[in-house]
């Protein structure tokens, strides 16, 4: 523990964050091994218990060091560098993780196609072998941050002869490769914070890929898996986030108030209380090394809750009959609490779909947690090629 | 305000452990029901060895026999007795203590710790189960939890508390078999207990809703369990009815519920353990959530037993009365929602 502490005194001794360069105060965070405690040394850590994690938050954010803006770089740091970690070649975690986490390079995640949704192993993006590369064509859908990222994780079809999770292939693109082309997909709000990705004969050397070929199912596993976790991370103050907001709009209306409004109010406080806490106890479990499958419950919570509230903010409002802002904008991250009740309604919507839709996680939660029997089969001995699409 | 411990720690894990064996024990489902058909419906026996574990004494301070430890532990136990619905006077004993408590400089309050702690004797708060708790109380209180087993009681009166015998104790037809409730007459006004019995009864209405709320955890993740459980082995058109996805649907969203409650129910019995400023919002915290999550699961675990469910037989139903009778206890969701409403200030 006192060596953690030692460290970040000691680093911090060195580099004033006060007179550094954030970006150089960033990058000698990461060498220090202070960005990630957890990560093996030379990698952004030091090899630590996670629980030690916290210790260094804490005391970085009491000096005023600049943070590395998790918000815009989640892809990157929830679900991109644990794979990296896991899967890379040593070459590869060197050169991709230190500007991740700074978030020079931002990440985006070509998962979803067309045709391929909540069922992610029935993709078609096809990946063939061309000598040391691997020459990609195919199209995704609903592509975060695609118009900002200088990386993607991409899942691939490397065997259509085969059934389909049995068939898939894991790599690190390049998006600034030729053949990716990154159009703008406009959404219920307004903007376009999500795009389609056409690929085209993009060439990927062999070094990018993570995991072996045909492996890309349980690759991928490992990213989904960290998505979930990933929801509950972050430490919030009681009434933080959107009940804060709505029990704001609350008593700044008297007017809009009705006996029935206060009663769903109420419920939704105690429910976003509840949350918090159960991420306290999350991130306590996670902290002792045992994390439980709370994580999936939080999401499914967090969604509901979310779509709620902001339901009910709008009758609550002023005037919600207005909306702020509808031209076609591309932001490179998701302005929750920067917009209008109306902005925060419709953002919502894409709170139980995005990441695996809740009914997707009540399944895995029904048969992962509480051990219930799947559904029968019908695409689980077909070869992919033979399934109907 | 620093983050409250929602883990348990390894010494409430042995706690448990113990609490749970006994009872496996002791008040399977069949005895519970036995229990409480005949005309004893508190087991004496059980309590008994409760006692002598030191379950029911965890909050006493040592000097007064009890264990010294704190209301984390009695939540542990709380939440065991829950799970097994078990017909033993804990919640009565434990509102009495945490009246008591508040009022120990009191030489016959701290004989009355000392009684409970060695297990010689009952003192049950002579409150009505079902409050709301304001005003002067009646000669005769109705819906006394655990009053059948009591050999005295503490009584709120003219602005203190008193430590009495009652005239009679009336058993009532309950709809909680395996928690009864009595009404309970008073002549003699006892001892009047040094210190302010509203704060007392206060102290009380928190510990207690704290503890149901531990409860509360105890009875729905039971349910869960066993409708899991039958819902594997049962099969209608040639599946396991677990297999089909209405049904797994409804059944995470109650696990789902049941970890939020879980972390609200930690929160208040940490806040009451640390006493905290922050117990009264807890409390209304942990009450409106877990109570409704127990009746869900209660609810739930009777349908989707189908026919079994609706029979005498089946536990499902002892489960049923217990959280609804949890649900009306020391205040409905309603009312512990309307006082948050005044604690968080989001007026109506
Ligand atoms: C805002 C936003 C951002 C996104 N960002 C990305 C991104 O960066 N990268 C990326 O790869 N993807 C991204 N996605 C895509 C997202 O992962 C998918 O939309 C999601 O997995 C659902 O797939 P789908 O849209 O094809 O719906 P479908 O799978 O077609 O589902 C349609 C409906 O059927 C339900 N359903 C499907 N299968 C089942 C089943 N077995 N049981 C019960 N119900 C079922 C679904 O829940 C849904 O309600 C994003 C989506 C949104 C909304």
């Amino acid at each position: 523990m006192t060596d953690v502490r030692g460290r970040v005194k000691a680093f911090l001794a060195e580099r004033d964050p006060a007179t550094t360069d954030r970006l150089d105060f960033l990058r000698a965070r990461f060498d220090a091994g202070l960005a990630w405690v957890h990560f093996p040394e030379g990698l952004g850590g030091l090899g630590l218990p996670r629980a030690q994690q916290e210790l260094v938050e804490a005391e970085l954010a009491a000096a005023g060091a600049p943070d590395n803006d998790p918000r815009r770089i989640g892809i990157g740091l929830g679900m991109a560098a644990p794979t990296i970690l896991a899967f890379g070649s040593d070459e590869l975690k060197q050169r991709l993780l230190r500007p991740l986490w700074t978030g020079e390079e931002v990440w985006c995640q070509l998962f979803s196609e067309p045709g391929a949704g909540s069922d992610l192993a029935a993709l078609g993006t096809r990946a063939r072998r061309d000598g040391d590369d691997w020459l990609v064509t195919g199209q995704k859908v609903w592509t975060s941050s695609a118009h900002t990222a200088r990386w993607a994780i991409l899942v691939t079809r490397t065997d259509p002869d085969v059934p389909k999770h049995a068939g898939m292939t894991y790599f690190v693109c390049d998006m600034t490769d030729p053949g990716v082309e990154v159009r703008p997909l406009r959404q219920i709000t307004g903007e376009a914070e999500f795009n389609e990705v056409f690929l085209t004969d993009v060439r990927i050397p062999d070094a990018h890929r993570l995991g072996e070929v045909g492996d890309g199912w349980r690759v991928a596993q490992t990213t989904l898996m960290n998505e979930r976790v990933a929801i509950g991370g972050r430490s919030i103050p009681r009434e933080g986030g959107m009940i804060g907001v709505v029990s704001d709009t609350w008593r700044a209306n008297p007017d809009r108030r009705t006996p029935e409004a206060h009663d769903r109010l109420l419920k939704l406080w105690v429910e976003a209380e509840a949350l918090r806490l159960a991420g306290i106890r999350l991130r306590q479990q996670l902290a002792n090394g045992a994390p439980g499958p709370e994580g999936s419950a939080m999401k499914l919570a967090f969604a509901r809750l979310a779509q709620e509230l902001s339901g009910l903010e709008l009758e609550i409002t002023d005037d919600g009959l207005r909306y702020d802002d509808w031209t076609l904008r591309r932001p490179d991250m998701v302005d929750f609490t920067g917009r209008d009740a109306g902005y925060r309604y419709l953002r919502a919507k894409g709170n139980s779909i995005e990441g695996g839709t809740s009914e997707i996680l009540r399944n895995i939660i029904a048969e992962r947690v509480l051990g219930l029997p799947s559904e029968p089969r019908v695409d689980k001995d077909v070869a992919w090629k033979d399934l109907p699409k | 305000m620093s983050d409250p411990n929602l883990l348990t720690s390894d010494v409430e894990e042995a706690l448990r452990a113990g609490v749970r064996e006994l009872l496996a024990d002791k008040a399977d489902a069949a005895t519970v029901l036995g229990r409480v058909e005949s005309s004893t419906p508190s087991d004496l026996d059980l309590w008994r060895t409760l006692v002598d574990l030191g379950a029911t004494s965890l909050p006493i301070p040592e000097s007064l026999g009890g264990q010294g430890v704190s209301w984390r532990e009695a939540a542990v136990v709380a939440e065991e007795l829950g799970r097994a619905v078990a017909p033993v006077p804990f919640l009565g004993t434990m509102l009495a203590t945490a009246a008591l408590l508040t009022l120990s400089d009191d030489p016959h309050a701290q004989d009355a710790l000392k009684r409970m702690a060695s297990g010689e004797s009952v003192v049950v708060l002579a409150i009505p189960l079902s409050g709301p708790v304001d005003g002067p109380l009646a000669r005769t209180v109705r819906s006394v939890a655990d009053a059948g087993v009591a050999d005295q009681f503490l009584v709120p009166a003219d602005g203190g508390l008193h430590l009495v015998e009652a005239a009679s104790v009336q058993p009532v037809v309950s709809l909680d078999l395996t928690r009864p409730v009595w009404d309970v007459t008073f002549d003699d006004p006892g001892v009047r207990l040094t210190g302010s019995g509203e704060s007392a009864v206060d102290s009380a209405l928190l510990a207690g809703s704290a503890l149901l709320a531990a409860e509360q955890v105890g009875i729905a993740e039971w349910c869960l369990t066993t409708t899991v459980a039958y819902l594997k082995q049962r099969y209608q058109f040639g599946r396991p009815v677990g297999s089909f996805q209405a049904l797994k649907h409804r059944l995470a969203d109650l696990w789902q519920s049941i970890v939020l409650a879980r972390a609200a129910a930690l929160n208040a019995a940490d806040a009451l353990a640390t006493s905290n400023d922050d117990v009264r919002v807890a409390v209304a915290v942990a009450q409106s959530l877990c109570s409704t999550v127990a009746v869900r699961a209660a609810e739930e675990c009777v349908q989707l037993h189908g026919g079994i469910g609706m029979t005498w037989e089946h536990p499902a139903h002892l489960y049923l009365k217990r959280a609804k009778a949890d649900e009306l206890a020391l205040g409905t969701p309603g009312r512990h929602r309307a006082a948050l409403a005044s604690l968080v200030n989001l007026p109506g």
